[in-house]
């Protein structure tokens, strides 16, 4: 119960008006603002989470993993994947960058799935820098059709 | 009403056709590794052949059309991919024929070769 003035939750309020007015102005912020943190960003990488009657498919956006560093597990209802995305390669002088973006550095991200998922049936996909995890769905989180009696 | 600021019809429709031409930036790393310049570009969801590496004038223009569509994102929705599009002023002369690049993982890097500087000419003097 919050009854008493929080000058800091006005301030946060505040904050996210700017933040939405900002996306408003620069669509690409709002879209792709996130990835060019890279991976030491607090919600890397970014995830698409899809589901239709059988699957819940976890499009993740990730390009440039050391394809051996990915891991995913998942455990009851939590989807787990780590990875890391290669550096360059290190002899390269500081002075001799004119850009440096796009970041490098091991991630790791949690989801919670909406349902129970068959644990050995997941599978990964790695393609072009994006990974796809299917999740088949448990039989009885898979919803049943009902036939409707008329009389 | 004549100083009205509501938005009339035809700003939506401005908004319409911004919606389609909308690119994304890629993230880059450049680097002088001496005898080239080195672009790497992220471009999650590209493939290969839809990719064009132009140079004109001493502009570098990457331009890439991402492919890859899954599942309607019904749960969560965090990226839209459009076409990636960016464009470079280069300072080095760079030889055009000698420019490779590949694609690996979803990350783009791009070879810039620079013309080997001209040396100056000796020219020897015959006294007859």
């Amino acid at each position: 119960m919050r009854n008493f003035w929080d000058p800091f939750r006005e301030f946060e309020a505040l904050y996210r008006e700017m933040e939405q007015l900002f996306d408003q102005v620069n669509p690409v912020r709002r879209i792709f603002g996130r990835i060019t943190d890279g991976p030491l960003s607090a919600s890397y990488p970014l995830m698409n989470v899809g589901e239709d009657k059988d699957n819940v498919y976890v499009e993740v956006l990730a390009p440039g993993l050391n394809p051996e560093s990915i891991e995913v597990t998942v455990l009851n209802d939590q989807l787990r994947i780590a990875g890391e995305k290669a550096p360059l390669k290190t002899d390269i002088k500081p002075e001799a960058f004119y850009r440096c973006e796009r970041g490098a550095g091991r991630f790791v991200r949690t989801l919670t799935l909406p349902v129970e998922v068959e644990a050995d049936k997941v599978t990964a996909d790695y393609k072009n820098g994006i990974l796809l995890v299917t999740l088949p769905k448990q039989a009885a989180a898979k919803p049943k059709q009902i036939a409707v009696k008329v009389n | 009403m004549k100083n009205s600021n509501l938005p009339t019809k035809y700003e939506k429709q401005a908004v319409a056709a911004q919606e389609k031409t909308r690119t994304l930036t890629p993230p880059v790393d450049i680097f002088d590794a001496g005898d080239a310049l080195v672009v790497v570009a992220d471009l999650p969801g590209v493939d290969q052949e839809h990719i064009d590496i132009n140079i004109e004038k001493n502009v570098l223009t990457l331009k890439a059309e991402p492919s890859t569509r899954v599942s309607e994102p019904n749960l969560l929705h965090e990226f839209v991919l459009h076409p990636f599009y960016r464009q470079f002023q280069l300072g080095e002369l760079v030889d055009q024929d000698k420019v490779r690049a590949e694609l690996r993982y979803g990350v783009l890097t791009v070879y810039l070769p620079k013309v080997a500087e001209k040396q100056p000419k000796k020219i020897d003097v015959k006294v007859g």
